[in-house]
């Protein structure tokens, strides 16, 4: 069953020439497990816990045998009990640990908003800052393979909206370890989506440990007539559509996120400085999600840059469909960014 | 009266039942100023639980408390000035005018702050129990939640998990038998069923709530067997909650309680009939309760003082302590 088990075929795009000289190459769930195998190593502190952290499987692959290796008090499976895992989570960082708590789907935290809104995001600011919550939350959104309505939610817009929690969102192996690595080391509570698709592909990691800082995106792509927003898997889709425009001519610029809270808006504002066009891609929905916001802020802050409207690119408004027809319908893509970028120009932008 | 106990200890529980007690009144009876600009939630008649249990704490020990908090936070150490500068929502309060009434903390003692969502801060003092245990602290954590939050199933999920791990947690179950003015009978079918769990998982126990000595001895009892490495305790204190939900005064005129069973239960007041009690042992004489009464008379006078003294939070400082940078 390809759902069970994603081979990491591909390699992703030269995104990090500079990794590419001292780097290793890895599949991203290695790159995401050197990532926690580092952090248990330098700090005592640090622990890994979720449901099925220690099964044959590990997690997508992501903590296979780290319970051999630490034992099980620091990586240990927890009850189905999203919830009070989440507050006991809370608790132990607020009583000096830096735990990191793994979901197999964001879906599932739905059942831990209690803890994660209510507490975790407002710990520090509630108490005047004398409690902090060095928390870590992982979860990787569900596609393809009839995942259906309930397994493939990418609910970063709803997570967004949350003050107090710092909101991450790798796309590539090297961040999926330095991004890690930079939650764990953070004070507060950072949720980290993941996306399965990204797990397909191999990417140049350097050994060492080393953050990749939060709130900071990255130009995957220079160019000069319209600029890609995208984030998690929707950066290697932006970058085909970049290749596909550049048949027609028009020269796109992918910016790679990172971090969705906090947002690095100037980073989009220089771009949209220079390019004058702006399509967003989202893996979740539309309407008042990570796509609406960016907008919002465009049209804020970028209005007198514009040279034409802003472009969306997400899923439409619906739960996701099992099956697979369905869910070509669901989910857009390079052609769908590339097709956007060409309509800004076809509309005498 | 109890002679197992030692006439200072016994003295320490009636002072500082008095002292929540009186703090109690003094905000209630300021509280239609409309200075102290936060929900308060009084815990008059509920003394004995915050003090029986908080008695056999170090000060390094965990509590997590709840939105009716006043009296774990006095009982297990944490400042009265800044606890009455936070109901005036000043920056030198406990949470910097940042918490209010509901959102108490103090650090300093083992109080790592207080939801006011119900049954909220359960799991957090159970994950607090978790770090002690893993850092090999000698530490306990004390879960206080009232029977609202005993209908919530984070209490189940919670138990569960100290059970699994045998951590050091005692779930102090304040059974005041009222969610607002929803009475425990009509949302649960009968005893919780935590008392029905095997000894061994744990322990249970079921006290008057008004005797702070049975509090003291079952907590007692509890905080030993965590300490021990011995696993979860469950202690259900049944008491009363004579004040309405929220705000000041009796709420008897809602109607959903009747004048006569609030007086039933006002008159099994903790902290009169305790005192009452050291007085016929003669383990306190009237003139040394008097010169209580005056003393903490005395702290409650220069903790309003230096509340209403003190600064407001500043609009421009909004933002602060979302994050620690």
């Amino acid at each position: 069953m390809p759902w069970s088990k994603i081979k990491p075929e591909l390699i992703e795009p030269d995104f990090n020439q500079e990794t590419k000289e001292n780097g290793r190459l890895l599949s991203y769930a290695e790159a995401v497990r050197e990532a926690l195998d580092q952090a248990l190593d330098l700090d005592p502190n640090v622990f890994v816990m979720g449901q099925g952290v220690d099964d044959p499987t590990g997690m997508f692959g992501t903590t296979l045998n780290l319970h051999r290796k630490y034992g099980t008090d620091r990586v240990f499976d927890t009850p189905l009990a999203e919830n009070a895992l989440t507050g006991i989570a809370v608790g132990a960082a607020i009583g000096g640990l830096r735990p990191v708590y793994l979901h197999n789907r964001p879906d599932f935290l739905l059942l831990a908003m209690d803890q994660l809104v209510n507490h975790a995001s407002k710990w520090s600011f509630m108490f005047g800052g004398a409690v902090h919550v060095p928390l870590t939350v992982w979860a990787c959104v569900g596609r393809g393979w009839g995942s259906a309505a309930q397994h493939s939610q990418a609910l970063q817009g709803l997570f967004m909206h949350i003050p107090g929690l710092r909101l991450v969102t790798p796309a590539t192996c090297y961040d999926a370890k330095g991004l890690m690595l930079a939650a764990i080391a953070d004070n507060n509570p950072v949720l980290i989506i993941e996306h399965r698709f990204n797990f397909r592909r191999q990417g140049f990691v350097p050994e060492g440990p080393y953050r990749v800082p939060v709130g900071k995106g990255i130009v995957r792509r220079t160019g000069k007539d319209v600029t890609l927003v995208a984030f998690s898997y929707m950066v290697i889709e932006a970058f085909q559509a970049a290749e596909e425009l550049l048949k027609d001519g028009i020269e796109a610029e992918v910016i790679d996120l990172r971090t969705l809270r906090p947002l690095d808006e100037e980073l989009i504002l220089s771009s949209l400085a220079k390019t004058n066009r702006l399509v967003i891609a989202d893996t979740g929905w539309k309407t008042g999600g990570v796509t609406a916001e960016i907008s919002a802020l465009m049209a804020e802050k970028g209005f007198y840059y514009l040279k034409a409207p802003i472009l969306r690119v997400a899923s439409p408004d619906c739960p996701t469909p099992a099956g697979f027809s369905l869910e070509e319908a669901f989910y857009p893509g390079a052609q769908e960014i590339a097709s956007a970028a060409r309509s800004l120009f076809n509309k005498g932008g | 009266m109890n002679s197992k106990y030692p006439q200072e200890l016994l003295v320490s529980l009636y002072r500082d039942m008095l002292r929540i007690h009186n703090v109690q009144l003094r905000i209630e009876s300021l509280y239609h100023l409309d200075e102290m600009k936060t929900p308060i939630h009084l815990c008059i008649g509920q003394e004995a639980v915050a003090v029986g249990v908080c008695a056999n704490l170090k000060r390094e020990d965990y509590i997590s408390s709840s939105h009716r908090g006043h009296g774990h936070y006095l009982a297990k150490g944490g400042n009265l000035g800044a606890l009455i500068a936070e109901l005036y929502c000043r920056e030198t309060g406990c949470s910097k005018g940042r918490g209010g009434s509901m959102h108490l903390v103090d650090t300093s003692v083992g109080h790592m702050g207080s939801s006011s969502i119900v049954g909220g801060g359960i799991p957090i003092g159970t994950g607090l129990a978790l770090a002690a245990k893993m850092k090999s602290q000698d530490r306990v954590s004390v879960v206080f939640f009232g029977d609202g939050a005993a209908d919530e199933g984070v209490l189940y999920e919670s138990v569960n998990f100290a059970m699994l791990k045998k951590l050091p947690v005692i779930y102090l179950y304040e059974n005041n038998q009222f969610s607002v003015c929803s009475r425990v009978s009509a949302r649960q079918a009968g005893e919780i069923l935590f008392h029905q769990a095997p000894p061994e998982l744990l322990m249970s126990r079921i006290v008057d709530g008004n005797a702070v000595l049975d509090i003291y001895e079952a907590v007692g009892e509890a905080v030993a067997r965590a300490r021990r490495g011995s696993g979860p305790s469950f202690i259900e204190c049944r008491t009363y909650r004579v004040r309405g939900h929220a705000g000041s005064g009796s709420d008897a005129k809602l109607g959903y309680r009747s004048e006569e069973e609030i007086m039933d239960w006002a008159i099994k007041c903790p902290v009169t009939v305790f005192g009452e009690d050291l007085l016929r042992g003669n383990m306190i004489s009237e003139a040394e309760r008097s010169k209580m009464v005056e003393e903490i008379k005395r702290e409650i006078d220069e903790a309003f003082r230096f509340a209403q003294s003190s600064p407001l939070p500043k609009g421009e400082d909004l933002l602060h302590y979302l994050f620690d940078e």
